[in-house]
């Protein structure tokens, strides 16, 4: 039974159809959308991959129906800055060198961005405590840490 | 839609090369290109606008390791590093150079660009000379082209003409001094993070071709079942499932859109066969004790260790293990793949493209020229993990349905399904004498057989198709031989007929596992003799090992080390703090390391802190320093959650721990501070970083949770529950 969807992806309005309302965000935006900033890590709201933020919040969009976005604000890391204005959370990843293989650094990001809106001058135990439950293997979390520290600064 | 072909098109057509034959394409495109590791046309292409690309058979997974290249070949070349691009992992287009594996990047496929780059160097100043009429000596190199003494300029274009340039790669070309180079042995930013950052980089998991469909595999839920009936009527409600793929064990689905086959896999009903053929896992290491002995390897002998630990005043004994892990790569595997015209490339992860082909070739039975296998990024893979697996699924299902399929596993194929980390067990002996002097030492080890070949793939062996049939759990048998220079020692491996699970190498195979037995076992005498864990390991190093004896007395100045016995004197609170130190010469041939853990240890829960990890590096001349601090800060992290919380579980059936809420591994507010501490040796050559700083983990932090407590962890994971039962048994 397919559906129709509206929403604003990255602000640009966004209609899709698809078959099953079911269907994870998360595919709506990588294969309908080619939005590919977020990733399937584990499907399961787990390890943090796939996070967008919606409605300014952060969301683990591979644990969210496409149904739930309808009429929200989708952004994603494509849409949070550019190498031309980057925000100072990207900023800040560079200038710490502090990604690997980067098939987290979605999640960190958008994660990271979310907690500052709320916590602008945040500790670095705040800092590890609002990522725990964002996993990496490459193990680059002392430069994460540094990162946001460094985001937070301004 | 193919865009390393495409961009190979055009760097013919700039038509000037220390490359390949400029001209027509001939039909068997993919290999026209030169590959042969001895030829500088195999490695680079200069073209005529000054771009250099560098053609390399490691690729970088994930590790910084291409922009490495790139400053290797502009520095060698002087050309501006943003002149320079990688192409790796193609095997219609770069060198067979082995796996990407051992942290052996750098150091061989380095080496070797490094050679290439330096032979062409050689080359242009020798044109240059004899158009300038001047000595190749007084001739400099900049920006990509000759100049002259008195001022004139030649660029490598014109220089090159538009001939054809074939020459063989000579070892002894010079290299640029030390004093020279402005590109090596500095930190340049890594080429690939900004468009990580941005989300504009293009992982395998977001690669697609046109046509393109999705497939999933349907593991079967005990490890040697047999689908014995698919019902493909269970799935045929879901819109746009194209077809059901079904060989002996092999099930897979593909589909049009990726959730439909990401559904069909999870509704496909299949009868499966019964089977329950894994060991019990409560009784592992009797399992392995019992498994039938394929070899018994001798890592070392000198003089007879078993009298003197037999005719020694005190002996200690202990043994030590370490879990069964799995790669748990952050995303899981993926790969397309695509046939036309009778030929079949894929796009992959796989860290050994060339051997890729090939396997993916027997198991086809085509002829291995009809098969091109391309690298891409994906998720940092830590070892062979399921990359190449994907790809041969991705293979099967697409030889099936004649078009393109793109093969993503879900989270549970890959936690249960990657090759595994075998379980390791080491076996320690050693005497003392009346003063304390060790006396003799012995180490026997119970570890799979086999080396660093490849990996069966996953689908050629559910299906029953043709494969090599052997395991492969990398170079496991390192570093139970010891750099020490005890006066008798004996190190054997028992090279074991079978393991339970599918294995391969998982970061410092085996290296790490020896290290940590016998780095913990030595702090075990040392305790015995009442000494000092950083001067009872100077004290042993052979005199010339000068390198070795740097990074030790390094990490201990940096840690503030007091020179003391363990445990600490103080044991009587709840939270005890400790210290433990670690060396090791990578391979008793390269990189040399030492670290200090510091640890805070709860003796009521069990729970032990790491507080501060400092490490001492020497990896002879850094390339990329910043580079080389990630690669390690990254090993020590990895390796601390396998030290504290990875352990693959399973029952008679099959891998149980199947996501993260059952296969834990470290998370941020459990991470330490990391101290790193580089030597740089900018004329030595250049030894492998990453690898080696995991190898000195878990003993450092066993030696650190016994000086603390006088507790002796020697079962890893680490778990609050083996300490305090360890603690209780004490
Ligand atoms: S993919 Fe969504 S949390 Fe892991
Ligand atoms: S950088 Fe690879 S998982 Fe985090």
């Amino acid at each position: 039974m397919s559906q129709t969807i509206a929403m604003t992806v990255n602000g640009r309005a966004a209609s899709i159809t698809v078959d099953d309302p079911q269907m994870p965000l998360l595919y709506v935006l990588r294969n309908d959308l080619g939005v590919t900033g977020p990733h399937y890590g584990c499907g399961l709201a787990q390890c943090g991959a796939c996070t967008v933020h919606i409605d300014g919040q952060a969301v683990r969009s591979c644990s969210v129906p496409a149904s739930a976005a309808a009429g929200r604000q989708v952004v994603t890391l494509e849409g949070l800055g550019a190498p031309e204005r980057p925000h100072p959370v990207q900023a800040a990843f560079i200038a710490e060198q502090a990604v690997q293989c980067g098939y987290c650094t979605n999640g960190m990001i958008m994660e990271s961005a979310a907690f500052l809106a709320r916590t602008p001058r945040p500790t670095e135990a705040q800092v590890k405590e609002a990522l725990a439950n964002n996993i990496c293997r490459c193990g680059t979390h002392p430069r994460v840490v540094a990162a946001v520290m460094r985001a937070a600064r301004g | 839609m193919d865009q390393i072909t495409m961009d190979r098109r055009s760097l013919l057509g700039a038509a000037l090369l220390v490359a390949f034959t400029a001209g027509p394409r001939a039909a068997q495109a993919w290999t026209e290109k030169p590959v042969a590791t001895d030829r500088v046309e195999s490695f680079l292409a200069l073209d005529a606008q000054g771009n250099v690309t560098v053609f390399i058979g490691k690729v970088d997974l994930g590790t910084g390791v291409r922009t490495g290249f790139m400053q290797i070949a502009a520095e060698e070349l002087d050309v501006p590093l943003g002149r320079v691009r990688v192409i790796e992992g193609d095997t219609a287009l770069t060198p067979d150079q082995g796996p990407t594996y051992g942290s052996l990047s750098i150091q061989n496929a380095g080496v070797q660009l490094r050679a290439a780059a330096a032979t062409a160097r050689r080359e242009l100043l020798t044109r240059a000379a004899t158009r300038f009429g001047a000595q190749p000596g007084a001739l400099r190199v900049e920006e990509g082209a000759v100049v002259a003494p008195d001022g004139r300029r030649a660029t490598f274009a014109e220089l090159l003409g538009t001939g054809r340039l074939e020459l063989a790669v000579d070892a002894n070309a010079p290299i640029k001094p030390p004093e020279a180079r402005r590109v090596v042995g500095r930190t340049v930013p890594r080429v690939d993070i900004p468009d990580k950052v941005f989300g504009r980089f293009e992982y395998v998991h977001d690669f697609k071709l046109p046509n393109m469909l999705h497939g999933r595999p349907v593991r079967p839920p005990a490890m040697g079942a047999v689908a014995e009936a698919v019902d493909e009527a269970s799935i045929r409600h879901i819109p746009g499932v194209v077809r059901v793929v079904h060989r002996g064990a092999f099930v897979g689905v593909v589909a049009e859109t990726e959730w439909a086959a990401v559904r069909a896999a999870k509704d496909l009903r299949v009868r499966w066969s019964d089977w329950a053929g894994l060991p019990d896992q409560a009784r592992l290491w009797e399992h392995v004790k019992a498994t039938p002995v394929a070899q018994v390897q001798v890592t070392s002998d000198r003089g007879n260790a078993a009298q003197a630990i037999a005719s020694a005043p005190r002996k200690l004994q202990a043994s030590y293990d370490f879990g069964i892990n799995s790669h748990a790569s952050m995303g899981p595997s993926c790969a397309v793949a695509n046939f036309e015209g009778g030929r079949l490339t894929t796009w992959s992860a796989s860290q050994a493209t060339h051997n890729l082909r090939k396997q993916l070739a027997m198991m086809l039975a085509m002829p291995v020229e009809q098969v091109r296998c391309i690298y891409l990024e994906g998720a940092g893979c830590y070892g062979r993990n399921g990359h190449e697996d994907a790809a041969a699924d991705a293979a099967l299902l697409a030889q099936a349905v004649g078009r393109p399929v793109r093969v993503q596993w879900m989270r549970a194929d890959e936690h249960g399904w990657d090759p595994k980390g075998p379980p390791h067990l080491v076996e320690l002996r050693a005497g003392l004498d009346a003063q304390g002097n060790l006396t003799g030492w012995e180490a026997e080890a119970w570890i799979p057989k086999g080396a660093g070949g490849n990996v069966d793939l996953t689908a050629a062996e559910l299906g029953g198709l043709p494969r090599e049939n052997q395991i492969h759990p990398g170079n496991i048998i390192h570093n139970l031989a010891q750099p020490y220079a005890f006066p008798a020692v004996k190190t054997v491996c028992h090279r074991l007929d079978t393991t339970p699970f599918r294995p391969s190498w998982i970061s410092t195979p085996g290296r790490m596992q020896n290290t940590y037995a016998s780095e913990a076992f030595l702090d075990e005498v040392a305790a015995a003799a009442g000494k000092d864990p950083v001067q009872f390991r100077l004290s042993m190093l052979p005199r010339e090992e000068t390198r070795g004896r740097e990074v030790l007395e390094r990490v201990a100045r940096l840690a503030n080390w007091q020179t003391r016995p363990s445990p600490q004197a103080d044991r009587t609170g709840e939270v005890l703090r400790g210290r433990g130190v670690t060396f090791c010469k990578y391979e008793l041939v390269r990189t040399y390391v030492a670290a200090v853990a510091e640890v805070e240890v709860n003796r009521r829960t069990g729970v032990i802190r790491v507080t501060r990890f400092l490490c001492s590096h020497d990896c002879g001349q850094i390339i990329n320093p910043d580079g080389v601090r990630s690669q390690i800060e990254g090993n020590i992290i990895h390796t601390l959650s396998r030290t504290f919380k990875e352990e693959m579980t399973f029952d008679r059936k099959a891998v149980t721990s199947l996501d993260w809420a059952s296969y834990q591994v470290i998370t941020f507010p459990e991470v330490p501070e990391i101290v790193i501490d580089l030597v740089d040796r900018p004329a030595e050559r250049p030894w492998g970083a990453g690898e080696p700083a995991a190898a000195v983990v878990p003993s450092a932090v066993s030696n650190a949770v016994f000086d603390a407590t006088g507790i002796r962890l020697r079962s890893v994971p680490f778990t609050p529950a083996k300490f305090r039962a360890a603690l209780s048994a004490s």
